[in-house]
This record gives structure tokens, sequence and C-alpha cells, in this order.
């Protein structure tokens, strides 16, 4: 579904992606992990098309990215921070983004919306929302158009354990239709029942992309939190 | 792209300082008519304000703008948009709001107490003058990612524009007065809007000799009909350089 192809991306000094190459199959639900600035978030904006990468290439069920805009019909994106337009409420903001991809003809999806209650909150500013609500929206909105590609940049960050719960169920039940589910999260824990497959970053680098099975059954661990630092530790004896 | 722009419209409308601005403009058009005996005149010294007051209000309002949008513009950018169109739905909306704001707060009082082809011209330019700015708005907000490095460099362009644009080129005449300078000048002229809106109101209202050095030149080398032409293309072609090279930047941004 998604090709990644020797991507890298340089800000001024820092090398954020170092040549990563990558491929991600619909029906998968795949966490992206790593350490803070390891390159996570550039990776996904670059998906996005947010982030122009310097060299490599990305293909979106295998037609390049590069210059497109259309096939963001196809994902919902929640962002790791959420920003919108101040001024306006939230019932506005859903308005204007059933507005803009009104041609993606897709059913709208409205589960989240009612199971956070942001019915109530409707007519709320979104400059007077708490981050958690915030995060509700975001969410709310990248499921919304019943897109085939969710990316969801560390969904449950602030999130109340109850809204956490239900957003991980919603996940899931989605992933069982067949979609593919890109996360980044730093709780690894919550990530165990949700997850087919590991991607760990270090450093813009791609450490190692493996099926969630695999590393159980390499590590002989059944938790993810413990799993990974033993994968890395073998690999840093290796190196 | 409609669907952008309409939100953008709506957010600008209601702006309080666009109100303000509008106002503020139709006070100063009633009062500078009231205040002259002779239309004509009134018009003259509306035409030294709004050749100060346009581009400065267009240019830091849409810089500040483009700035506080900074959320909107990275939530439309991970849609399915254009960025294109996102950017040129921008520069649409500023324009098009600030060029009704100018419409009704300059155009309307030049139509009632002036409504000739002087009056027109007048309108046409003030809302030239409001389009260009809003472009070069859109460059200098482009260019950095720093709010007060943005606002900073549209101050300093707009005082370019309005001061040092003239000093400058008073300084070159005098250092080379032994020098046949015509043509240099009418080619220096295109190089402001401002002097090339100028320019335009002196060659319709005859007295090109009374303002400004350019001017004067500018009538003897291109006679009128010509010379306004050419200042039309001038302006319009500052419209489009600004906006196609910030469209550019803005292809290749990272968000």
């Amino acid at each position: 579904m998604i090709t990644v192809r020797d991507l890298t991306k340089t800000f001024v000094k820092l090398k954020a992606l170092n040549d990563i190459s990558l491929s991600f199959q619909s029906g998968e639900c795949i966490a992206l992990l790593g350490p803070n600035g390891c390159g996570k978030t550039t990776l996904i904006k670059a998906i996005l098309g947010m982030v122009v990468p310097n060299t490599g290439s990305i293909e979106f069920k295998g037609q390049s990215i590069l210059g497109q805009w259309q096939y963001r019909n196809l994902i919902g994106y929640m962002p790791q921070i959420g920003r919108y337009p101040e001024n306006m409420t939230i019932a506005n903001v859903f308005e204007m983004m059933k507005d803009i991809r009104r041609d993606s003809r897709r059913i709208l999806d409205e589960d989240l919306i009612s199971s956070f209650n942001l019915n109530d909150l409707m007519h709320k500013k979104m400059h007077t929302l708490s981050g958690g609500t915030r995060q509700k929206v975001s969410a709310a909105l990248a499921f919304l158009f019943n897109p085939d590609v969710l990316i969801l940049d560390e969904p449950t960050a602030g999130l109340d354990p109850l809204a956490s719960e239900r957003l991980k169920e919603k996940i899931a039940s989605e992933k069982e239709k067949g979609k593919l589910v890109l996360i980044t999260s730093h709780v690894l824990s919550e990530l165990d029942d949700l997850i087919t497959e590991v991607c760990y970053m270090q450093e813009g680098q791609l450490a190692f992309h493996k099926k969630l099975d695999d590393l159980k059954a390499e590590t002989g661990e059944d938790k993810l939190s413990k799993a990974i630092p033993q994968v890395l530790m073998f690999q840093s004896i290796l190196i | 792209m409609k669907k952008i722009l309409k939100y953008v419209v709506v957010d600008i409308v209601q702006n309080k300082i666009v109100l303000i601005y509008t106002f503020l403009l139709l006070l100063i058009s009633l009062s500078v008519f009231n205040l002259e005996s002779n239309s004509a005149k009134g018009l003259l010294s509306l035409l030294n304000i709004i050749l100060i007051l346009v581009p400065l209000i267009c240019i830091i309002f849409s810089t500040i703008y483009i700035y506080n949008s900074s959320e909107f513009i990275e939530l439309l950018v991970s849609q399915p948009l254009k960025r294109k169109s996102i950017w040129i739905s921008l520069f649409g909306g500023l324009a098009s709001s600030l060029s009704l704001a100018f419409f009704i707060g300059g155009g309307i009082p030049i139509l009632l107490y002036h409504a000739d082809s002087t009056g027109f011209m007048m309108i046409a330019v003030g809302l030239f003058l409001t389009v260009v700015f809003v472009s070069i708005a859109m460059l200098a907000a482009g260019m950095t990612r720093d709010k007060a490095k943005g606002i900073g460099l549209s101050i300093l362009l707009w005082l370019y524009f309005s001061l040092i644009f003239d000093a400058l080129v008073l300084f070159f005449l005098f250092q080379f007065q032994d020098y046949p300078l015509e043509k240099a000048m009418v080619c220096f002229s295109f190089l402001n809007p401002i002097d090339l809106a100028r320019i335009q109101i002196l060659l319709q209202m005859d007295i090109s000799a009374l303002m400004g050095y350019t001017g004067a030149v500018f009538r003897e080398f291109f006679g009128n009909e010509i010379g306004v032409a050419l200042s039309f293309v001038g302006l319009f072609l500052w419209i489009l350089f600004p906006l196609l090279l910030s469209l550019k930047r803005f292809n290749e941004r990272d968000l």
C-alpha cells in the first residue's frame, strides 16, 4: 500500500531521515517506535506530503506521491498536536472538513464523535478547549471519512483512560476491516494487543521492521516493552 | 479552491481591523473632499494618503494574517488539497477582502464627489496597490518562519517602497547629474509599484511636473496612453512575480 524508498530528509544541519526504506501493507497495524527526535513524525509528514524529502521516493498504491494530492482522500491523519483555527467552533471545524473532503464521497463514520461525547461541546471555540478535547477532535476527524489508511501520531497522549480505551477499540475494529493503521506511541504497554508489526527507528535510521509474532518468538518475551530492548541489545552486540 | 477561499474571506471580513481600516478610509476620504472647495484638489490630497496608507495596512495586515493562519494552513496541507490552491486561496481571500475594504472606504466617496475618468483611475490604482502589497506580503511571510522577522521584513519593504526608494533615486540623480538619465529613470520607476501608481494618476491629471521627477520623465518619454498602459503592465507584474515566487517557496516548504 505504502512503499518508502531510500528516503532522506535533512533539516539545516540535522539529518532527520537517513536512507529509510519501508513498505506497509493494508490489513496491518504498524507501530512506529523510537526515542524522541528519531524521525517518526518526519516520516509520517513525508508520507502526507507535508515534508518534502531531499532524496528518495514514496509510493502510495504504486504511484509516486510527489506533487500529488488526491491520494490524501484515502488517508485519515491525527497529528501529534492538533492545531486548528482558534476562533472556529468544533462544529465549524467539522463542517469545514466535510466541505473540503466532500469530493471523496465516503460514508461518514461518526462513531468517535458520539463515543467521545463531542456533540455536547460542538458550540465551543477551539481556543477554549483543553489539550485532551483537542486530541478527541483530531481523532474524530481522522476517522470521520472512513479512510483506507489511518495515520495516528501519538494518539493516546493526553487522552483520559476511558477515551483512550474507546480509541483503541475503534482502532482495533478498523484494523479488522482490512485498513492500514500506522501508529506512533511512546507507551509500549498499550500497543501489545493492537499491533501486528513493529518498526523501530533510531537517529533517522530504521533499526528493524518485524512482525510482532516473529519479534516475540525471537526474544521469547510476551511484552513489547521487554522484547524491544532485547532486540536492540542483540543488534548492538552484532555491530 | 472556492471552498477554502470562502472560509478565508469569511474569517477576514469578521476581523475588526479590516472594519476599522474601512471606516478610517471612509472618514479620511469624506473629510478630504469636504475640506477642499475643489474636488480635484481633494482628489490630489487623497492620492497622497492612499499612496502611504493603503500599502502600509495591506502589507502588515496580510503578513500578520498569514502567520496567524499557520494552524489553518497546516490543517489544510494534510488534507486532499493542492498546496497551490491553498496558497492562492489565501492570496485571493486577502486580496478580495482588502480590495472590498478599499472600495467601500475610498472608492465610494470618490464616486460620490469626483466620478470622472481621474476618479476611476484613482480607484483602479488603489485596488492595484492593495493587491500588489498583499502579494508582496505573501512573499515576505513565506521567506521566514519567524513571525517577528517576517513582520519586520514587511515593514522594511513598505519603508523602502514609500520613502527610501525616492531618496535613493534622488541621490542617484545628484551623483550623476552630468549625464542624461531619462531612460534610466523610466526603468527605475518600474522598480517601485508606489511610483508606478503615482505616475498613473499624475499622467491622468495632467500635472505630472508637480510631483516626483519620474512622473515628468515618464510623460515625456511615453506620452499619456502608452504610459498608462505600460504602468498598468508594470503593476500587474508586481502582483504576479512576488506571488509566483512565494508560491514556489510554499510548494517546497516543510510544515
